[in-house]
Parts: C-alpha cells; sequence; structure tokens
C-alpha cells in the first residue's frame, strides 16, 4: 500500500508548529558555539598584524601607523582562525550573525586605543 | 535514420542545483549522444596552496564543497599529517569519524531530498530537508558552523565533545532513526517513484568500473569498493559492510544512499562506544616537506587528495580528485538511450557536487 506511506508524516505535520522560522524577523536558532561575526576589543589590540597575516580570506587589515584595524564583513568567512591566533586574546567571535545587505558596506574600520604601558623605570631601589 | 538535434540541457536548468552544461544529441525523444562541459564555477582553490600556510588552507580546502565540506578537511588534514609523521591522537579520531558520517547523513538527506523534488514529490523534498535540520543542529552545536564545520586541523582536532552531548546526539539519531525509516520506506517502495526509477539510466557492473564510477554509483552497480574499509580515522576499529546493489539503475543508487543513511547512525553508535579519553590534538611544529596520497570516502564517493611540500609553510601542489568529476564519464554513458524526459533524474542520480568537481 504505497499510497498510504506517508499518512502518519502528514498527519503530524498538520498539528506540529512549522518547522521553518520566519528568519530575519525571527532571530536564526544559534548555539553556544555558533560563529557569527567576529568583535575586537580595540582597547587591548597591540597591533601585531597576526590576525592579518592568519586570515585565509585576507578580511583584516591592520595598520599599525595609524592605529587602525579594519575588517571587510563580506570577506570574511567567519572561520575563527583570527581569533585562535590571536597573542592577547582581544579577538571574539560573537555568535549572532551580522544581517544580510544590499549594498556593499566596504570594510568596517576601527581606531585601536591600546597605549603601550611605559616601560617600569629601573631605579635604584628595584635593582636591589 | 531520424533527423539529430541538438538540445543544451543547464548550466541553468530548473532541476539543476549547480552549473554542469550537457549538449544531448537526439533522435525523437532519445538521447543519442552526450557531450558534457563544466567550468563554470571554477575558482581556483588548488592555486591558492601557494599563498597560504599550510595551516590555514584547511579552511580553504573545507570550502572546495559545501556539503562535504568536513571530509574535505579531513583528507587535507590527513594528508600533511602523513607528510610530516604526525600521530593523531585516538581520541580525535574517533571524532573525525563521527563527523564524517554526519557528513554523510546530511549529505544524503540532502540529495534524496533533491532526488523528490526532481521527481516533482514535493512534499518528500521537504520532510528530507526537515529531517537534515536535526543532524545540521547537532553539527552547528559541536562544532560551531552548520555545513561548514572547520573543526579538523592539522594534529587533531580543535573542539571536544563532551560525553553528555554524545549521548545527547546519540539519543537524537535513534529518534531520527524512526523518521527516517519512514522517509526511505517511501523511496525504495512507493509505485510512483519506482516507475519513475527503475529501469532508468542502468549503469551495468562491468561499465561502472571501467569508467571509473565512484561511491554509491558505483556500489549501485554490484561493486563492494568503499574508501572506508581503507581504515583512515577510526574506520578501522568499526564494524560495517558497504551497502550494495546490483541493478545498476537510478533506484538502486538511490537505495544505496537510503540505506547508507542507516549504516551512519549504526557507526556513530559504535564510534561513540568505543571513543577513548585523552587529548584531541597534538602540538604541530615544522613544515611539511614531501608528497602525499590520501584516500577518503566521501558522501559522493571516493576522494583523492594529492599534496606535495617542500619543506616551507607553504605547499606547493595540492590536486584533489572528486567523485563528481570521475561519475561524469559513467553518467554519459548512462545517458546514452534514455528519453528526453529521463536526463533530470539520472543527472541527479550521481548526486553531482560540479563545485567540488571544478573547485
Ligand atoms: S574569521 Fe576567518 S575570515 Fe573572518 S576575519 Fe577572522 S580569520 Fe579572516
Ligand atoms: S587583533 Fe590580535 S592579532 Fe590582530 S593585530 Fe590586534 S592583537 Fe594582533
Amino acid at each position: 500500500m504505497g499510497v498510504f506511506e506517508m499518512v502518519g508524516t502528514v498527519v503530524r505535520s498538520v498539528f506540529r508548529k512549522p518547522a521553518t522560522l520566519m528568519y530575519p524577523v525571527k532571530t536564526a536558532k544559534i548555539t553556544p558555539l555558533s560563529r557569527g561575526h567576529v568583535v575586537i576589543d580595540v582597547s587591548r589590540c597591540i597591533s601585531c598584524r597576526i590576525c592579518q597575516k592568519k586570515c585565509p580570506s585576507q578580511a583584516i587589515w591592520v595598520e599599525p601607523k595609524e592605529k587602525t584595524w579594519q575588517i571587510n564583513r563580506l570577506r570574511c568567512n567567519v572561520c575563527n582562525s583570527c581569533v585562535e591566533t590571536c597573542p592577547v586574546k582581544c579577538l571574539t567571535m560573537d555568535t549572532h550573525y551580522i544581517p544580510s545587505v544590499t549594498v556593499r558596506p566596504g570594510a568596517e574600520l576601527f581606531h585601536i586605543t591600546y597605549v603601550k604601558p611605559p616601560k617600569p623605570e629601573i631605579t635604584a631601589e628595584s635593582k636591589d | 535514420m531520424s533527423r539529430q538535434i541538438i538540445i543544451p540541457f543547464g548550466p541553468q536548468h530548473p532541476v539543476l542545483p549547480e552549473p554542469i552544461h550537457l549538449d544531448l544529441v537526439l533522435e525523437d525523444e532519445i538521447v543519442v549522444d552526450v557531450i558534457p562541459s563544466i567550468g563554470y564555477v571554477h575558482r581556483g582553490l588548488e592555486k591558492l596552496v601557494e599563498r597560504r600556510e599550510y595551516t590555514e588552507y584547511v579552511y580553504v580546502a573545507e570550502r572546495i564543497c559545501g556539503i562535504c565540506s568536513f571530509v574535505h578537511g579531513l583528507a587535507y588534514c590527513q594528508g600533511v599529517e602523513g607528510m610530516m609523521k604526525i600521530e593523531v591522537p585516538e581520541r580525535a579520531l574517533y571524532l573525525r569519524t563521527i563527523w564524517s558520517e554526519y557528513s554523510r547523513l546530511h549529505s544524503h538527506l540532502l540529495t534524496l531530498g533533491l532526488f523528490a523534488d526532481v521527481l516533482g514529490f514535493e512534499n518528500l523534498f521537504m520532510n528530507a530537508w526537515r529531517l537534515r535540520e536535526h543532524i545540521l543542529d547537532d553539527m552547528e552545536a559541536t562544532t560551531g558552523g552548520r555545513v561548514i564545520q572547520g573543526s579538523c586541523k592539522v594534529g587533531g582536532v580543535r573542539r571536544d565533545i563532551s560525553s553528555e552531548k554524545l549521548d545527547q546526539m546519540v539519543s537524537g539519531l535513534n529518534e531520527l532513526e524512526k523518521e527516517m525509516k519512514e522517509l526511505t520506506e517511501v523511496f525504495l517502495r512507493d509505485s510512483s517513484i519506482k516507475s519513475r526509477l527503475c529501469g532508468v539510466g542502468v549503469l551495468p557492473k562491468k561499465e561502472a568500473y571501467e569508467y571509473g564510477a565512484a561511491g554509491p554509483t558505483l556500489r549501485g552497480s554490484g561493486w563492494s569498493i568503499d574508501a572506508r574499509k581503507l581504515g583512515y580515522a577510526a574506520f578501522s576499529k568499526l564494524n560495517f559492510e558497504p551497502v550494495v546493489e546490483t541493478q545498476g539503475d537510478c533506484y538502486a543508487r538511490c537505495a544505496v544512499r537510503a540505506k547508507e543513511m542507516f549504516v551512519s547512525i549504526d557507526l556513530i553508535r559504535q564510534a561513540v562506544q568505543k571513543i577513548p579519553d585523552g587529548p584531541v590534538e597534538v602540538k604541530v611544529t615544522g613544515a611539511p616537506d614531501g608528497e602525499y596520497f590520501t584516500r577518503v570516502e566521501q558522501p559522493r564517493g571516493e576522494l583523492v587528495h594529492y599534496l606535495k611540500g617542500n619543506g616551507t609553510k607553504n605547499l606547493v601542489r595540492s590536486r584533489v580528485r572528486t567523485p563528481t568529476f570521475t561519475n561524469i564519464p559513467p553518467l554519459v554513458a548512462m545517458l546514452k538511450g534514455c528519453e528526453l524526459a529521463d536526463v533530470p533524474v539520472i543527472v541527479h542520480s550521481i548526486d553531482p557536487c560540479i563545485g567540488c568537481a571544478e573547485r
């Protein structure tokens, strides 16, 4: 009786709530591990450019002289490589996806506010 | 002899998820010859290996394909590990096995859904994709990515799965198995599906081997060849038999996929039972030097990665042979002599993944 093979599924589907979600009106399902987008803590970045080197899609551009950190969100493929390799852990992966866009927004620019702490002065007392 | 006409099929066609172009030479409604051509989605990913460090190229290798991404990452990592003689911890091997079987489940559900769509059975398509969503949810919860997992790395895996989560995954699969039984019953027993598939696109056993078919296309023609039997990752420690069908038609290929899903569930169960404790990665230092061939079983068939390094951080050559690529000559053989209306079904029965084939 091949005709009735799906009757159970059909009946269940009638009474169940929809399997789909009205994204983006409702937020997407996310888990604590979901890779949404990269967030930088500008107060801790030491402009070492490691993230730029380790990014497989060349989405990050760091200018140590101008103290800027740029990311092109449309180039970034959210692979987590920069987050893993940043030596001071100032990059984190947020679990929310960036909203879809209709025009290319270009790179997002951040101004690094990290200031290198002055070297502790070597005084006569600390030497002893 | 009647007049021959050529009908172009693809690269844009309602039934094709990906661009392949076939020139169908017809006599009346019968296909007498097929000229395939690809080259619409070439991205030059093999060349990119020279510009990315070998540890970063994993991310690129994963993006060769959007469906079997984990298996590509696994094959690449295995290649580099083989070249550098890295011993991967046991637990990482088991985790890789679990994730690659999850990929297989998700790929087969996807392709069976698309297959139903090609047949015009819309609600079966939606039902298959609804089940696939559960698999993707588990993938996201354990790796952070729905389809691009990014959890494989040279020297192990990036994330561990806790034993509670593993148990949860297995009980979730047990639930899902019941629904999947119902789904596959429809594929295997429904009379309208059978009438569209049985005896269509027959690939005889001898030709399947000679034309170099791979994966379910090969096993649907009676060959018990499965690269998982090579015993990479933890497959050597798990019990399973490749699913084989002998008719060689579209129905057989569909049946192989439908039955393989249950083998995958069983493999995951066994792996979760046997998984040892311990670290999941080793520290990797140095750079790869030499050459390496690795073979793994993708959902679509045997995948080969060839890697060559010269002792620097960048590899000098990567060559990927994907199963879809080798399945194109068998596809041409299947299409000869079929009716025009059956072409979409036959093309789908090899589960074409053109993005993979062109890299
Ligand atoms: S997540 Fe990956 S692609 Fe995105 S910026 Fe970081 S390294 Fe680059
Ligand atoms: S974000 Fe991290 S890796 Fe990138 S420049 Fe700043 S400190 Fe270095």
